[in-house]
């Protein structure tokens, strides 16, 4: 247990600042997913064909290939735009870009190819009578959205998006490889250092599995909040 | 345009031991699976925590803690170096089967498991009805349904035991991931590389859900 004390002798402080970078990056990654699912879902959900294909586009790659490409994609792309911009100004060393940013787009853009599908089949999954009443009752636009779709939408879409949630937070262990100093870049530092991999990464494992049965009694709570009425 | 090219032949190569990993992972994960689902449905408790806490962990913590505890970590244990299973834990590819193969089978096994649990009760009780025997009532009337309803499930997970694999690489082994990192961590040209080997990706997807569109057909004995 020496290994984990706080303080200088261990590693109970690093492991806990890592924990709070993984869910900092989660955190941002699918609400950055949010964002684009938004777009997305709406793009998919339009009557226009060009935007039909382009959501159809986004969910597809992002679904399909796998995460650590799409991490690489970013963390040598993004460290390769900034360099090409720089070298336009006369500097021409190497730059990294803040491994933050470049995991949180990348895992976002993932996660909002998942939310996109739990936004579109949540709208879809609500009757129509609620729009046309809504609209027959001379509600303004903006106000049967926020009071009438989106609190219906929320009750269903809940259980998808803890799933999304639970599939980004495991994701983030995966921007590791770009030197974050995340749990499982914080492990294998502490692994390297104590020789003591087995204990490190089945630390890092029981600090997931904390994590994911956290964020699993939330959600519950928060389904039972919105199902008030139901 | 040059790169993709010269890249071509290099990640088709790769690609081999991608769909190898994807192979064997999956049809030792069915057995895992179907083994786990089949432990959750006994009446002994001990049997029954065994396969709920294993599904819980291995679905619970991410694919990388799996590999690193398993390639890493085990081979710290004096005992496990003495023993037969070194034989297993020395290469990084066993290594990452075993660590594929688990969490894949974690997965499968919850699939299987809500599978038999929603066969509609009246058909079990109208075959228990005409007199037919315990076998053949799992494997005629059971069995088909259940691989019938996990189909849609079953197919997701099979795409996603393909992207795990990529996961492959930060053992050392290199696969369509691993290829396409070097590559681009040589050019530094991530662009071109991610296209053609998250094509190759695609393509592969592609192909697992359209097989799983023909045996979704197959099993769909209603329409018929």
């Amino acid at each position: 247990m020496g290994l984990l004390a706080y303080g200088d002798t261990g590693w109970g402080d690093e492991l806990f600042f890592a924990t709070l970078m993984t869910i900092a990056v989660a955190l941002v990654a699918i609400l950055i997913g949010f964002l684009l699912a938004t777009i997305f879902a709406s793009f998919k959900l339009s009557k226009n064909k060009i935007l039909n294909l382009i959501g159809a586009f986004y969910t597809t790659v992002f679904r399909g290939v796998p995460e650590l490409l799409v991490i690489y994609l970013f963390f040598f792309g993004g460290s390769g735009a900034v360099m090409y911009v720089a070298k336009i100004f006369g500097y021409s060393g190497y730059i990294e870009v803040n491994a933050f940013l470049t995991g949180a787009i990348s895992i976002g853009i993932i996660s909002g190819a998942y939310s996109t599908e739990v936004f579109r089949g949540a709208i879809q999954s609500i009757q129509r009578g609620q729009f046309e009443a809504s609209e027959v009752l001379g509600l303004e636009k903006k106000i049967y959205y926020i009071k009438v779709i989106i609190p219906q939408m929320l009750r269903l879409a809940l259980p998808n998006i803890s799933n999304v949630w639970q599939i980004t937070l495991k994701d983030t262990s995966l921007i590791s490889v770009t030197g974050l100093v995340e749990i499982m870049r914080q492990s294998y530092i502490a692994a390297g250092s104590t020789r003591d991999p087995l204990f490190f990464y089945s630390f890092a494992a029981v600090l997931y599995l904390l994590l994911t049965f956290l964020s699993m009694k939330l959600f519950n709570r928060l389904e039972k909040k919105f199902s008030k009425g139901f | 345009m040059d790169l993709v090219i010269e890249s071509l032949p290099k990640l088709l190569n790769a690609t081999k031991l991608t769909i190898e990993l994807t192979l064997i992972s999956l049809v030792f994960g069915v057995f895992v699976g179907a083994f786990f689902a089949v432990l959750r449905t006994s009446k002994n408790k001990i049997f029954y925590y065994i396969s709920y806490y294993y599904s819980y962990i291995f679905r619970g913590t991410p694919l990388l803690v799996q590999i690193f505890i398993i390639y890493f970590g085990l081979a710290q244990v004096e005992w496990i170096r003495d023993s037969f299973l070194w034989i297993i834990l020395k290469e990084p590819y066993s290594c990452a089967i075993l660590a594929f193969t688990l969490n894949t089978g974690a997965y499968t096994s919850e699939i299987f498991r809500s599978a038999f649990e929603t066969i509609n009760k009246g058909i079990l009780e109208a075959a228990t009805g005409l007199g037919l025997n315990k076998y053949y009532l799992f494997f005629k009337i059971k069995l088909p349904i259940a691989i019938k309803q996990s189909l849609p499930a079953y197919g997701n997970e099979m795409v996603l035991m393909l992207k795990g694999t990529s996961l492959a690489s930060t053992v050392t082994l290199l696969d369509l991931t691993g290829v396409a990192k070097h590559i681009i961590s040589t050019t530094f040209r991530p662009i071109e590389v991610f296209i053609v080997a998250g094509s190759i990706y695609l393509l592969m997807a592609f192909i697992i859900h359209n097989f799983i569109k023909f045996l979704e057909r197959k099993y769909d004995y209603e329409s018929k």
